[in-house]
């Protein structure tokens, strides 16, 4: 049917949608990274001593670091002194004390991406602390979460206005020399979020960041970090997107969450980094350092991940489950279309008794999409009774996309029941041909058979976040079986 | 309905259908009998339009149209509906999910305002209830982990919803108990209508006594090789296929009304 075959063609060579870029005046340090950049950075955030010093012994151990070489993804070298490490909007210099004083421009550009900042945000019931490049310029509803003691606001805000708290906990879960890309995020992250719950509090809405790459030629590198303290709850989510360009931008994140004794924390991502085009130029890197750290007995803490863009993914959201009776839980739905690559999974490393994790991994390719999932379970010596079940399922569509699986399993405990399932299988043309005979859509047909692929992972976003990613799915899909 | 004039289809490079000969008209139910590899599930997909079954020749109009000019999705919101030989499992989607997606899409296809959740469920029961069929089913993901029977019980089920004019039932009878066939030739005897026709295709006569044919035809490598009304149905369970090996050769019937 060459019908079907080049409207299908249409679609796939459809424009990324979020592909616009804002004019605004930036205030930019020049290109290159050197100890100078560093206490620049620092500096231009009026930061205390004691965070100059970690970025600067971040940046030292850096420098002695090589970028990992054993994930499946392929790339040119990176010139790491061809990026510009800080680019602020200049308007916001001064910082913005309410949504009135933040620039047009800026939520304009909010707007085109559907972030709901202002009345709309209110509607939602969701709080958003919005990332523009390398500035946190707005965070609503902070006075609603303020009467019940929960901090959420910008890292930049964080350190100036509970340095203690920042001082105890970064680098607690991610320490700076962990990888080469979150020594480097550790130098010279520019901003993120913060999170703090206080004992017993149930945060009372979802948290949202929504990041978003806009300057050309800037790395962004920012850092999150949620601690939930006794007894509380809180649910995040994190959105992305970036404009779309020829060339190639790094993304390199470092998030840490902490829960305390019977703490949770919930976090869940719908990433749509521009993915390059059809075939494979420009694009995002995101090279992610996601971890949590079950630090209390009975503290729970979920990665639920969508991811369909990034030209290059490279994320292995963990946690450490430290605490008696943890829990640690891992939902991901990966998708790699055209030329995109990702080598993504998670690591559970089972210290605590009685500590549970489950790892259910949805991995999609089509086109020349190529995609790895890499898996640790590791069980200590400690870990009396430890249990872990993983399942990790690949749908590939058409013939010329590739799916690997690499789970590694370290059981040092004879307690342990570790349990790993995996399938690989090809979206049927009998499936297709059937759905299509009921009436419907080529379109629709895929995107019902892969939303019921992942049905097990949607079921674990927050409610209008599992619409958004059903939509993500069919359109970052469409077009990809022919 | 329904006009396949000198129709020859091959899938790869191997040719299946070699001359196909046949007239439906509206309210007419035929039957296809033929031996295992005849060409009867072939003939089934080119009519649905499955792209592994290229038509080299031949022309096949419906309800006026040229039938072969449409896509798979066009003939289904037209009124083709086929009744799958080996209904497919599609795991996580729900069978109450793809039954309303794909009724409002023939709907809105039709000029018709698509039905809200609570209408569609409230049609659906009903229609179950015809098949006798557990309410469960619906929440069940499409045919996964359901018998035989329970499958084909769905396919008719999603006739019966979706009402098609045209139904080509591709041996619904074969692995059916005689309890399951009996309720399955209930529920395709109460979607007879004067307005809908229906190609039965079958390998046992045994669904012709629940289902009564107004025609039947005789289907032997590819070929219409006879055309009776059902009493040729008996006649072929008595003697068996091997018969028609000896007429096969080079003989066109052209058939129905
Ligand atoms: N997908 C296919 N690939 C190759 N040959 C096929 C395919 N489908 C059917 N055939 C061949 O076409 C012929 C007719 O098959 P079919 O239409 O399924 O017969 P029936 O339904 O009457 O048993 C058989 O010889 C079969 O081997
Ligand atoms: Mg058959």
């Amino acid at each position: 049917m060459s019908d079907s075959a080049s409207t299908l063609e249409a679609i796939i060579s459809q424009e990324y949608q979020h592909g616009f870029e804002t004019s605004v005046e930036a205030d930019t340090l020049p290109r290159g990274l050197s100890e100078e950049t560093v206490r620049m950075i620092s500096a231009k955030k009026n930061e205390p001593e004691f965070l100059l010093e970690w970025r600067l012994a971040a940046f030292r151990r850096w420098l002695d670091m090589k970028p990992p070489e054993w994930a499946s993804v392929h790339h040119p070298p990176i010139d790491y002194q061809d990026i510009i490490y800080y680019s602020a909007p200049k308007s916001q210099k001064d910082g913005p004390k309410s949504l009135e004083e933040v620039d047009p421009e800026l939520l304009k550009t909010y707007e085109k991406l559907g972030i709901p900042l202002h009345e709309r945000a209110i509607l939602a019931g969701v709080a958003v602390d919005a990332v523009f490049d390398s500035v946190s310029v707005a965070t609503t509803f902070k006075d609603k979460l303020a009467e019940k003691g929960i901090i959420f606001c910008s890292f930049s805000e964080a350190v100036q206005e509970h340095p203690e708290l920042v001082r105890q906990y970064l680098g607690s879960v991610v320490p700076v020399q962990d990888n080469f890309y979150a020594a480097l995020n550790s130098a010279v992250f520019s901003d993120g979020s913060f999170v703090y719950i206080p004992p017993g509090v149930r945060c009372p809405m979802e948290l949202s960041t929504y990041f978003r790459i806009n300057a050309k030629n800037t790395g962004q590198f920012e850092r999150t970090l949620i601690i939930a303290d006794r007894d509380s709850y809180v649910s995040y989510l994190e959105g992305c997107t970036a404009p779309m360009r020829d060339e190639n931008q790094l993304h390199a994140a470092v998030v840490e969450l902490v829960a305390l004794e019977n703490a949770q924390i919930k976090y869940s991502t719908v990433q749509n980094w521009y993915p390059g085009d059809k075939e494979g130029r420009g694009g995002i890197y995101n090279f992610v350092t996601k971890r949590g750290d079950c630090r209390g007995a009975h503290s729970k803490i979920s990665w639920t991940q969508v991811e369909t863009g990034s030209a290059i993914t490279w994320k292995y959201p963990s946690v450490i489950l430290r605490g008696d009776h943890s829990v640690g839980e891992f939902y991901s739905v990966a998708l790699t279309n055209h030329r995109q690559q990702a080598d993504t999974g998670t690591k559970m490393i089972h210290m605590g008794k009685n500590t549970r994790s489950t790892i259910i991994s949805k991995g999609i390719s089509a086109g020349y999409g190529h995609q790895a999932y890499r898996g640790l379970v590791r069980i200590a010596r400690a870990a009396q009774n430890a249990r872990n079940y993983t399942q990790c399922d690949s749908l590939l569509l058409g013939d010329r996309c590739a799916a690997h699986t690499f789970p590694y399993i370290e059981v040092k405990n004879a307690s342990a029941k570790v349990e790993h399932e995996a399938s690989t299988s090809r979206i049927g043309e009998d499936q297709l041909f059937f759905c299509r005979q009921r009436g419907l859509t080529m379109e629709d047909a895929v995107s019902m058979i892969v939303n019921g692929f992942c049905k097990e992972v949607f079921k674990e976003l927050p409610m209008e976040f599992a619409v958004e990613a059903q939509k993500l799915l069919g359109v970052s899909l469409e077009g990809s079986v022919g | 309905m329904l006009i396949i004039k000198d129709l020859h289809a091959s899938v790869g490079d191997k040719p299946i259908l070699k001359g196909i000969n046949l007239t439906v008209n509206a309210g007419e139910v035929h039957a296809i009998m033929g031996p295992n590899g005849s060409g009867k599930s072939t003939l089934s997909n080119v009519l649905a339009g499955r792209e592994n079954v290229t038509v080299t020749s031949g022309s096949i109009e419906y309800l006026g149209q040229d039938l072969l000019a449409l896509e798979v999705e066009e003939r289904a919101r037209a009124g083709v509906f086929l009744a799958f030989q080996y209904p497919v499992e599609i795991p996580g989607v729900g069978n109450v999910y793809l039954l309303k997606a794909a009724l409002n899409a023939q709907r809105k296809h039709r000029g018709l305002p698509e039905l809200d959740a609570m209408e569609f469920l409230a049609l659906v029961k009903d229609k179950m209830k015809l098949m006798e069929m557990n309410e469960s089913m619906l929440y069940r993901a499409v045919n996964e982990g359901f018998s035989g029977g329970e499958k084909k019980r769905n396919e008719i089920l999603q006739m019966a919803v979706l009402e098609p004019r045209l139904a080509i039932l591709d041996e619904t009878d074969s692995g059916l108990d005689i309890d399951a066939l009996k309720i399955v030739a209930n529920g395709v005897n109460s979607l007879r209508h004067p307005e809908r026709s229906m190609i039965l295709v079958t390998h046992y006569q045994r669904l012709l006594d629940y289902i009564k044919p107004d025609y039947v035809h005789v289907l032997a490598a590819g070929r219409i090789v006879r055309s009776g009304g059902p009493e040729l149905a008996h006649e072929l369970e008595k003697q068996g296929y091997a018969w028609i090996g000896n007429e096969t050769s080079g003989q066109e019937v052209s058939s129905g009304s």
